[in-house]
C-alpha cells in the first residue's frame, strides 16, 4: 500500500512521522512509501537522505492524493480533514476524547483512524507505545531545559575556588517520563529524590539511583492500565505536606503527575513556591492539562520570587531528531501489526486486542472507546506467585542425617564382617584394596573442576584400558580359545588406552588462559 | 623379571593414576595429570609383558599395534563436538573387554580352585561378565543414540519395570545354577545370562531420554570402572582393582553431580522418560507473547553493552556455532565489552561438554564460569545471549512448583536487564515444558540457526 507522510502544519512542530532508517524497514513490510518535501528538515532529515532509502518525495499538496495510509504525528486539522479521501487510513496522535467533532467529521469521510495515544499498555504493545517514548523524551528534556534556567552544576564539585554542593532535585510522579527525568538528573551528578502515589514505583526510582519517599500512609495508588489513580483526602494532605517539607530544601522540581481523562492535580502551591530558594526551577509536565504548580502557564517560562516556572507543552518536539526516531519506530511496530503476511496488505484486524485499542474510527463507524484492556502493564501489586525454591533434597534435620550416616556406616560394617567371615583371607586383602580405592576416588574426584568433567572421562575411558593387563597374562594360554578371545580383548583396551589418553592430551590442550 | 618386581611398579603404576585424576582439578595441572597417567599405563603394561608367564608375544604385538592405530585414529580425527558418542564408544569397549577377559578366566584350564574359593571365584567371574556386558551394550545403545542414528527419544515398553525386575530374577536364578555347575560345564549358563545383560543394557539406554545423556554417559562411565574392578578380582590383579574402583566413584560422582544439577533421582533417570508421570507438562496458562528481534538489533545493543554473558546449550553444539561464538567474544571484547560464559553442569551431552567446545574455539578458560560462580552476577549484566539452551534457563524451575522440572537449579538469565534468545522456533526443550522466559518483556527472541544468526551478528559488528 501506499503511505504517505504529509509536513507537520501544527505550529512549532518539528517531529516528523518517518525516518529514513524506520522507511527501509517499512519498505520491507510490501509498502511504498512517500514523504512531503522538506517534512523531515525540522528534525534534520533531508529530502536526500529519504530519496536514498527509496522514499518518494512529493512536493507540495499531491502528497495528501492518491495514498492509502497518511502518517502524522500529530492529529489532521479541519482544513486537513478535508483532504482525506473514503477509505484512506491516517495513523497518528488523535486524542479522541479532546476532538469528538473532528472523530464524527471523519467517521462520516469513512476514513480509518488508528489513534497512537489508544495503545492499549499491554507487555507486547510495549513496542509500539508512543506516548511512552514520548514521554521518555519528555523526562529527559525537563531536566535539559531545568538546567539551562539554573545557576549552578548539577553535580557537587570540590574545585580549587572551594566546594559546590550538588543540586537536590525532587521528582513527583515516576511513570515513564519521571523516570527518564530521574535517570538524567541523576547521571548529570544531582542527588535526586522521587515520590509516587503507585508503592510499586519504589524499586523501578531505586534502581535508577533515586531516593524514594514514603509516606507513612498505607494505601496504594495503582489504577487500571498502569496509571495512578486519584487519592484519599487524607492521603493527599499527607503528600502536600511532605511537598511543602520537600520544597524548602531542593533546587529544582520536576512534576509529571497526570490522572487519565482528568485535569492534572494541584500539587505545587503558591505558598510551597515562594518557600523554595531563589534561582530554584520548577518543571511542570502537566502544563499542557492545567500544571501541577498552581503558577505554571502553558508553553511559558513564569518566574515568581525567583523561582522559574517552566510549562512546555511541546518537550518531545525540542528534541526532534531523537522522537522522532522513536516515533516512526513505534509506526513501523503497529505497521508490522497490521500487515501480519508482511505483503503490503494493512488488516485492521479488529479481534487483535491491540488494533482495536488504538482503532478510533473502522469502516465510517466511530470505534473509540475501546473496551479497557484486561491487564495492567506493570502487575507488581497483583498477586505474585511466591517464588517457590525446592530444596534438590527433602529436608533432614542434622541429627536425622547424622542417624543416617551411622547406620549406613553400621550396615556396611556388619556386612564387610559378615563377608570377612566366610571368604578367604585372599580375597579380604583384595577387598580391603577395593574399599580404600574406592574413598581415594571420592576424595580426588570432588577436586576435580566441572570445567574438565569431559577430559576426565576420557581419561578415565584410557584408564580403565588397564583391563589389558589381564588379557595380556592370558593370551599366552595354552587354549586356542582364550588366546582368541584374549587377543580380541587386548586389541579393543588398547584403543581405549590409546584414544583416550591422545584425545584427551588434545583437549587439554586447546584449554588457554585468556 | 620377579613378582616382586612386579608387583611394585603396579603400585608406582595405581599411585600415578590417582595423581593423574588430582591434576584434573584446575587447567594448569591437568596436562601433567594427563602425562602421569600415560607413564602409570606405560610402566603397568611393560611390568605385564616382562611377567614371564607372558611369552605369546606375537600375537600381543600384533594387537597392540592394530588397537593403538585405530584408537589413535578416532582420537585425531574426532570432532569436539561428537565427544559423547567417542567417549561412549570407548564406554562399549572396556565392557565387552571385561565380558572377554571373564570368559577367558572361565575357560582357562590352568586355573585350579577349590570349595569357598572355587564359589568366589565363580561368583567374580559372573558378576565381571554382567557388568561388562551391561556395560557393552549400553554404551553401543547410547553411542547411537548420540550420533543419530538411534532416535534420541525414550522407547517406553509396556510394563518396562517389570521386565526389568524378570531379567534380574532371571540372572540369579542363571546364578544359582552356574555356581552349582562343575568346573566348565557352566558355559551355557554364562552365556544365557551374557545375552540376558545385553538385553537389559539395550532396554535401560533406549527408555532414556536425550538430555538425560549426561547421567547416562556418567553412570555407564562408572559401570565400566565397576567391570574392570570385578575383573581384578577375578584375576587377583590389585592394579586393576584399584584403577576400576577410581573410574567406579569417579563415575559415579559425576551421575550424582549430573543428577543433582537437574534435581533428579537418580533412580528415575535410569528407570527412565522424563514426563511419564507429569500430566501437566504442557500447562501454563496464558503465556503472552514473544517479541522477535533482528541480528542488527542485537549487534547494536551487545555493542552498547558493558557486561555481557553467553549462555551456550546443546543447540550451540548442533549448530556447530561455537567458532563465532569465540569471534564474536574477541570483536566484543576488544571493544572494551566484559564478556563471560555461563554453563550449566547439564548444557550439552555430557559433563563439561560446553567448556572442550569453547576451548576448542579458543575461549580463555578464565571467561567460562559454572553457574555457581555467575548466578549473582545477573542483575549487573546488560545482554544476556542464550544460544541454544532451553530449560536450564527456565524460571518456571523456581517459579512453579508443579511444572515437571520444579527445583532444578537453573541460570537465572531473567535477572539481567535484557535476555536475547537465539532459537531455532518456539519449540519446548527436552522436557516439554513452556517456557516463560521468552515471554518476558526483557526477553527478544532471535530466531534462526544458531551458527547463522551469531555470525549475522558479527557482521553487523
Amino acid at each position: 500500500m501506499i503511505i504517505s507522510v504529509p509536513k507537520e502544519s501544527f505550529k512549532g512542530e518539528k517531529r516528523v512521522a518517518l525516518t529514513p532508517e524506520s522507511a527501509t524497514q517499512i519498505q520491507k513490510l510490501g509498502h511504498t512509501l512517500r514523504i512531503q518535501s522538506g517534512a523531515g528538515k525540522t528534525a534534520e532529515f533531508s529530502d536526500a537522505e529519504y530519496q536514498a532509502a527509496d522514499v518518494e518525495v512529493v512536493s507540495g499538496e499531491a502528497i495528501w492524493t492518491d495514498t492509502d495510509i497518511v502518517m502524522k504525528v500529530r492529529g489532521v486539522n479541519d482544513e486537513e480533514a478535508e483532504k482525506l479521501v473514503a477509505g484512506t487510513t491516517l495513523i497518528s496522535f488523535f486524542w479522541p476524547a479532546q476532538n469528538e467533532a473532528l472523530l464524527e467529521k471523519l467517521a462520516g469521510a469513512n476514513v480509518n483512524v488508528i489513534a497512537m495515544d489508544c495503545v492499549p499498555r499491554l507487555s507486547r504493545s510495549q513496542k509500539m507505545d508512543a506516548l511512552s517514548s514520548m514521554a521518555n523524551i519528555g523526562g529527559y528534556r525537563a531536566v535539559v531545559e531545568a538546567a539551562n534556567q539554573f545557576g549552578r552544576f548539577f553535580t557537587g564539585q570540590v574545585t580549587a575556588a572551594g566546594k559546590v554542593p550538588p543540586a537536590k532535585v525532587l521528582v513527583i510522579g515516576a511513570g515513564v517520563a519521571g523516570l527518564a527525568a530521574i535517570g538524567a538528573a541523576k547521571s548529570m551528578g544531582a542527588i535526586v529524590r522521587a515520590f509516587d502515589t503507585r508503592l510499586e514505583a519504589k524499586e523501578q526510582v531505586e534502581s535508577l539511583g533515586g531516593e524514594f519517599l514514603v509516606l507513612e500512609f498505607e494505601e496504594d495508588g495503582s489504577g487500571e492500565g498502569g496509571y495512578a489513580k486519584t487519592m484519599s483526602k487524607e492521603f493527599i494532605d499527607a503528600e502536600m505536606a511532605m511537598f511543602a517539607e520537600q520544597a524548602k530544601e531542593v533546587d529544582i522540581i520536576i512534576t509529571t503527575a497526570l490522572i487519565p481523562g482528568k485535569p492534572a492535580p494541584e500539587l505545587i502551591t503558591k505558598a510551597m513556591v515562594e518557600s523554595m530558594k531563589s534561582g530554584s526551577v520548577i518543571v511542570d509536565l502537566a502544563a499542557e492539562q492545567g500544571g501541577n504548580c498552581k503558577l505554571s502557564k502553558a508553553d511559558k517560562i513564569v518566574t515568581h520570587k525567583g523561582v522559574k516556572i517552566i510549562g512546555y507543552t511541546d518537550l518531545p518536539s525540542r528534541l526532534a531528531t531523537q522522537s522522532s526516531q522513536l516515533y516512526s519506530t513505534n509506526l513501523r511496530h503497529m505497521l508490522t501489526d497490521l500487515t501480519p503476511e508482511k505483503d503490503g496488505q494493512v488488516d485492521i484486524n479488529m479481534d487483535d486486542e491491540v488494533i482495536r485499542g488504538a482503532t478510533a474510527v473502522h469502516e465510517g463507524k466511530v470505534t473509540w472507546p475501546a473496551p479497557a484492556p484486561k491487564l495492567s502493564a506493570a502487575p507488581a501489586a497483583a498477586p505474585k506467585p511466591t517464588p517457590v525454591i525446592a530444596e534438590p533434597a527433602p529436608e533432614m534435620s542434622a541429627a536425622t542425617k547424622a542417624k543416617m550416616t551411622f547406620g549406613a556406616m553400621g550396615a556396611g560394617l556388619l556386612a564387610l564382617l559378615g563377608v570377612g567371615s566366610v571368604a578367604p583371607p585372599d580375597f579380604m586383602s583384595h577387598f580391603t584394596v577395593f574399599v580404600l580405592a574406592c574413598f581415594v576416588g571420592y576424595q580426588v574426584i570432588w577436586s576435580v573442576t566441572p570445567a574438565l568433567h569431559t577430559p576426565l572421562m576420557s581419561v578415565t575411558n584410557a584408564i580403565s584400558g588397564i583391563i589389558v593387563v589381564g588379557a595380556l597374562l592370558q593370551i599366552s594360554s595354552p587354549s586356542g580359545l582364550v588366546v582368541f578371545l584374549a587377543f580380541i580383548a587386548v586389541l579393543i583396551a588398547t584403543i581405549n588406552i590409546a584414544g583416550g589418553f591422545l584425545v584427551t592430551q588434545r583437549m587439554l590442550k586447546m584449554f588457554n588462559k585468556g | 623379571m620377579s613378582m616382586g618386581t612386579i608387583t611394585a611398579a603396579y603400585v608406582a603404576a595405581a599411585i600415578l593414576f590417582i595423581l593423574s585424576l588430582s591434576g584434573l582439578s584446575n587447567q594448569e595441572s591437568s596436562r601433567r595429570g594427563n602425562w602421569y597417567g600415560i607413564i602409570g599405563m606405560t610402566i603397568a603394561i611393560v611390568a605385564t609383558i616382562l611377567n614371564p608367564a607372558v611369552d605369546s608375544y606375537g600375537w600381543l604385538i600384533i594387537a597392540m599395534v592394530i588397537g593403538g592405530a585405530i584408537g589413535a585414529r578416532f582420537a585425531l580425527k574426532v570432532e569436539m563436538t561428537e565427544m559423547p558418542e567417542l567417549v561412549a564408544i570407548l564406554h562399549s569397549f572396556v565392557g565387552l573387554a571385561a565380558v572377554l577377559v571373564g570368559f577367558a578366566t572361565y575357560f582357562d584350564p590352568t586355573a585350579n580352585f577349590s570349595g569357598a574359593a572355587k564359589t568366589i571365584h565363580d561368583v567374580e567371574i559372573y558378576l565381571g561378565v554382567l557388568i561388562g556386558a551391561v556395560t557393552f551394550t549400553g554404551s553401543v545403545v547410547a553411542f547411537g543414540k548420540l550420533s543419530g542414528r538411534i532416535g534420541s527419544a525414550p522407547l517406553l515398553l509396556p510394563a518396562r519395570h517389570w521386565l526389568n525386575l524378570g531379567i534380574l530374577v532371571l540372572c540369579i536364578l542363571i546364578g544359582k545354577w552356574f555356581l552349582g555347575a562343575e568346573h566348565g560345564a557352566g558355559t551355557t549358563a554364562l552365556i544365557i545370562m551374557t545375552l540376558l545383560a545385553f538385553a537389559f543394557g539395550v532396554h535401560m539406554v533406549m527408555a532414556i531420554g536425550g538430555a538425560d545423556m549426561p547421567v547416562v554417559i556418567s553412570m555407564l562411565n562408572s559401570y565400566s570402572g565397576w567391570a574392570a574392578a570385578a575383573t581384578g578380582f577375578m584375576l587377583s590383579n590389585d592394579l586393576l582393582i584399584v584403577v576400576g574402583a577410581l573410574v567406579g566413584s569417579s563415575g559415579a560422582i559425576l551421575s550424582y553431580i549430573m543428577c543433582r544439577a537437574m534435581n533428579r533421582n537418580f533412580v528415575s533417570v535410569i528407570m527412565g522418560g522424563f514426563g511419564t508421570t507429569s500430566g501437566d507438562a504442557a500447562e501454563g496458562g496464558e503465556q503472552g507473547e514473544a517479541i522477535p528481534i533482528s541480528a542488527e538489533e542485537v549487534a547494536q545493543m551487545v555493542g552498547d553493552a558493558s557486561e555481557v554473558v553467553i549462555v551456550p546449550g546443546y543447540g550451540m553444539a548442533v549448530a556447530n556455532a561455537q567458532h563465532p561464538v569465540s569471534d564474536l567474544t574477541k570483536i566484543l571484547t576488544d571493544k572494551g565489552v566484559n564478556v563471560r560464559f555461563a554453563i550449566h553442569p547439564v548444557a550439552g551431552r555430557m559433563p563439561g561438554h560446553m567448556n572442550v567446545l569453547l576451548a576448542e574455539a579458543n575461549v580463555p578458560y578464565d571467561l567460562v564460569l559454572e553457574m555457581d560462580e555467575i548466578n549473582e552476577d545477573f542483575p549487573e549484566t546488560d545482554v544476556v545471549i542464550v544460544i541454544g539452551a532451553n530449560d536450564i534457563v527456565n524460571p518456571a524451575a523456581l517459579e512453579n512448583p508443579n511444572s515437571p522440572i520444579a527445583g532444578m537449579p537453573v541460570l537465572e538469565v531473567w535477572n539481567a536487564k535484557t535476555v536475547i534468545v537465539s532459537k531455532r522456533s518456539m519449540a519446548t526443550g527436552y522436557a516439554g515444558v513452556e517456557n516463560p522466559l521468552f515471554f518476558k518483556e526483557n526477553t527478544r527472541m532471535l530466531f534462526g540457526d544458531a551458527k547463522d544468526s551469531v555470525d549475522a551478528i558479527r557482521g553487523a559488528l
